[in-house]
């Protein structure tokens, strides 16, 4: 429950790497155009290869869909319980009794460009994780989680930094 | 269009966007980002169990619409660096998306690189639903180009 202490497990869980893993398929131009026809990006960078050439050595990805290889298939064979993306904030859910999350705030930072065939990998660290807190949501903790991603050659192409509130609904001031 | 440094002043406004949201939109940008929660595709689930009105446009595809809002304004020379997003609110089908941003700040740093710090509020029917404050490298001359950038020159 919320109004309990946090649980050594949970603190154990500061400042560690977990989940470090690497994507399940390469970085591929497929999902690049499904990205920006979802928002009408017409940025020659991701459709015309002469200017992708010209301005950066090549095709990239557009940087924000950075954590795109990361979400897990909706269903593969073998499978039988579904992973999670983000997986460090459903475990907070869990141990921390609190059934209900959103994401209030997030930050991505972009270094190296992702390109097509790039495999990239992650980890998630655990920032902090807060005292109770009541707001129009209900009551639960804050918590703050990096997601670092590099490419196969070890170079970092990304950070994200979420800041994710788990409540229980109806305990509301 | 290439935006270089010079054509920036802090106070600029950008042009808005405007989109009208549908069911689609929520449920393409949902697929285009591998997000598969039913939240954003399944009205009986937003509604009953989440205790929202509606489907409702998700995080990273939010993300996409700001780069696409500033890059539009940029031109494929444009950098994103760093984008801060905090969500208000959500954008349900049915609602018209307005994107908005004024420039707040424009810098050199110690290599030469050009900055831009643009403040963007994304807002539904007129109601504020997310802010993202961007950090965008664009070219200082028409030779420059950020993209070339690599290590310690490349600082976001």
């Amino acid at each position: 429950m919320s109004s309990q202490p946090i649980p050594d497990e949970v603190s154990a869980w500061i400042g560690e790497h977990r989940y470090a893993e690497t994507a399940d398929f390469p970085v591929e131009r497929g999902y690049l155009w499904t990205s920006c026809a979802s928002v009408e990006n017409g940025n020659p960078l991701f459709w015309d290869d002469a200017v992708a050439d010209e301005i950066t050595g090549g095709p990239i990805a557009p940087p924000t869909t950075l954590s795109l290889w990361f979400r897990p298939h909706s269903w593969q064979p073998g499978e039988h319980t579904q992973r999670l993306p983000l997986q460090v904030h459903f475990d907070l859910k869990e141990k921390l009794g609190l059934p209900e999350a959103i994401m209030s705030d997030s930050e991505v930072v972009f270094y190296e460009p992702v390109r097509p065939g790039d495999v990239i990998s992650t980890r998630q660290v655990l920032r902090s994780v807060s005292e109770p807190k009541t707001t129009k949501l209900g009551t639960g903790r804050f918590w703050v989680i990096d997601v670092e991603y590099t490419n196969q050659h070890d170079g970092v192409v990304g950070v994200e930094v979420f800041t994710g509130f788990g409540y229980r609904r109806g305990t509301s001031s | 269009m290439k935006l270089k440094l010079a054509d920036v002043t802090v106070g600029d406004r950008l042009p808005e966007l405007a989109y009208d949201v549908t069911a689609t939109t929520v449920v393409l940008g949902a697929l285009a980002t591998r997000d598969w929660r039913p939240m954003h595709h399944d009205y009986d689930f937003a509604v009953n169990r989440n205790g929202v009105r509606n489907i409702f446009l998700n995080t990273p595809n939010q993300q996409a619409w700001f780069e696409r809002y500033l890059t539009d304004w940029t031109g494929p020379f444009g950098r994103l660096a760093r984008m801060k997003f905090r969500m208000r609110d959500s954008v349900f089908p049915g609602e018209r998306m307005v994107l908005a941003g004024v420039v707040e700040d424009v810098t050199t740093d110690a290599t030469g690189c050009g900055w831009v710090a643009v403040a963007v509020e994304l807002s539904a029917d007129g109601r504020l639903a997310t802010t993202c404050t961007a950090r965008i490298a664009v070219p200082t001359t028409d030779d420059d180009n950020p993209w070339r950038r690599r290590g310690d020159n490349w600082r976001p």
